[in-house]
């Protein structure tokens, strides 16, 4: 494309069938201990 | 749903649904101002002064192609996910673990009351430790991957107890089929060369506060005689992170109303060597001196800015360091139901006071009509957790009709509770700010795309 780059081609939508088994981090038990964070966080569902 | 912004001198659009990242010449980003606002043929004539009718017309195939390929524009399908997230189910995988109830400072954004939370002074017992553990691996299913956080109050003032608890549960994990990863956070006071040791050996994670330069430091973080502890911590803390390498560690600081030019603070922590820094605003009552209010989010959102810039300019030249707030994984991350609920608190998270009492979070510990149950009992108010369970980006009506919902999940439900007094109105200053992190995280990682 030669006006539009885009960064990332993995999408959200492909993550719901997979999704949800909750064996990533607890958000809190990093460095955040008021200010949650998520869209950091490995998932461990590869 | 899109968002788009410029910074940098990169124009940024976001989808929302896809997560997907896009940077477009500045063509793509004025036809996005009309883009199914105006029929398309008016859009050309509306840019005619700045563009040619030909650059409208290619910008507009791309949007449209990247419409068609889910990645613009993408429809919001997550209400079928709902169901799922809401039957989940979610067994308990992490405990944050009042280790000591007890502290040697006395930190003036304290919201643990100097370490009391609304009690009395207490350690937990060994007792109570294993109980938590079993607790644990009672509660946590098929879960294989648990947390234990050795919290406070300062951990450290009961560390024989952490280190009983630490032995007990490398005893039974196999055999329970589980994998224990500890963290534990602490002031720095009473480090020493064996405690660093145990450490090294025995925790994933290690969490070390501190705020930023001296000043400020020790005026919010003074000892129980208004002494600082600046000069104390900052050797031990350095030797702790070269110890592991620096990895798997944080130093992390509270900025305030008093120091909003907090970047200082963040490229101070960097200038003494860690490369692993967390500092984040402070939550607290509106009415103390120190709490972050509306008037000052401008500033904020100038340092954050100013701090994406100094982080990108010193990674040029080799000296790289990484900020908690600004991590962002766009080439995976967590599954849209992680991104959907959040923390997990009050379901797979939960905090145990010093005498076992179970609370949602470490930061809800001492509000009595947020007590779930015991370590001895197991939770027995489920309409807690059932509360906690129904907490998600779609029941929470400013987070459906925000860009950064699955950025941030719905952001920090005791924010929630302390600023509107129900678990599901956020916490509007922090929403901004949240906003602005994600804005700057994404920008950075543009530009490093980008070389």
């Amino acid at each position: 494309m030669k006006h539009i780059n885009t960064l990332n081609t993995k999408l959200l939508q492909n993550t719901v069938a997979k999704g949800g088994c909750g064996e990533c981090q607890t958000s809190c038990q990093s460095a955040c201990k008021t200010s949650c964070t998520v869209a950091n966080q490995a998932c461990e569902n590869k | 749903m899109i968002h788009k912004y410029r910074m940098n001198g990169l124009n940024i659009v976001l989808d929302v649904n896809s997560g997907a990242v896009h940077l477009v010449d500045d063509v793509v980003y004025d036809i996005l101002d009309f883009y199914k606002e105006v029929p398309e043929e008016e859009i050309a004539s509306k840019l005619a002064d700045k563009y040619t009718a030909e650059a409208v017309k290619e910008g507009l195939e791309e949007i449209k192609e990247l419409e068609q390929n889910k990645m613009l524009y993408s429809e919001d399908i997550f209400a079928e996910v709902i169901p799922k997230v809401e039957n989940r189910n979610p067994v308990v995988k992490a405990l944050c673990l009042h280790i000591a109830h007890d502290c040697n400072l006395k930190c003036k954004y304290c919201f643990a009351e100097e370490g009391e939370y609304h009690g009395k002074r207490e350690l937990m017992s060994l007792e109570v430790g294993k109980k938590a553990i079993d607790f644990l691996i009672k509660s946590s299913g098929n879960r294989k991957n648990l947390e234990v956080d050795f919290f406070g109050g300062e951990p450290l003032m009961n560390f024989d107890v952490v280190k009983g608890i630490v032995e007990y549960a490398r005893s039974v994990e196999k055999e329970a089929g589980k994998n224990f990863r500890f963290t534990i956070t602490t002031n720095g006071i009473l480090l020493n060369d064996d405690i660093m040791n145990y450490i090294n050996e025995n925790m994933h994670n290690v969490v070390l506060s501190i705020d930023g330069r001296k000043e400020v430091n020790d005026r919010m973080r003074p000892r129980a005689g208004g002494q600082g502890t600046y000069d104390t911590i900052v050797p031990k803390f350095q030797k702790l992170a070269d110890s592991r390498n620096q990895t798997d560690y944080y130093v992390r600081g509270t900025f305030t109303r008093y120091n909003l030019d907090f970047s200082k603070d963040v490229l101070h922590l960097a200038d003494l060597g860690f490369k692993q820094i967390s500092v984040e605003p402070v939550v607290t009552d509106e009415k103390e001196p120190y709490s972050i209010r509306e008037e000052d989010l401008p500033a904020i959102f100038d340092e954050y800015e100013n701090l994406a810039m100094q982080i990108l300019e010193r990674r040029k030249n080799g000296q790289w360091f990484n900020f908690f707030h600004f991590m962002i994984d766009l080439t995976g991350g967590p599954c849209v139901v992680k991104r959907m609920v959040g923390c997990g608190s009050g379901t797979e998270y939960l905090a145990v006071t010093p005498t076992g009492d179970l609370y949602p979070c470490h930061q809800f510990v001492g509000m009595e009509q947020f007590k779930m149950g015991t370590v001895d009992t197991g939770v027995v108010k489920p309409e807690i957790r059932k509360s906690f369970e129904g907490c998600n980006v779609y029941t929470k009506p400013k987070c459906r009709e925000c860009w950064a919902r699955f950025y941030c999940s719905g952001g920090c439900v005791a924010n929630s509770y302390n600023t509107h007094g129900d678990l599901i109105t956020p916490y509007e200053i922090g929403c901004e700010m949240q906003r602005k992190r994600i804005e700057c995280a994404i920008m950075i990682k543009a530009c490093e795309n980008n070389g």
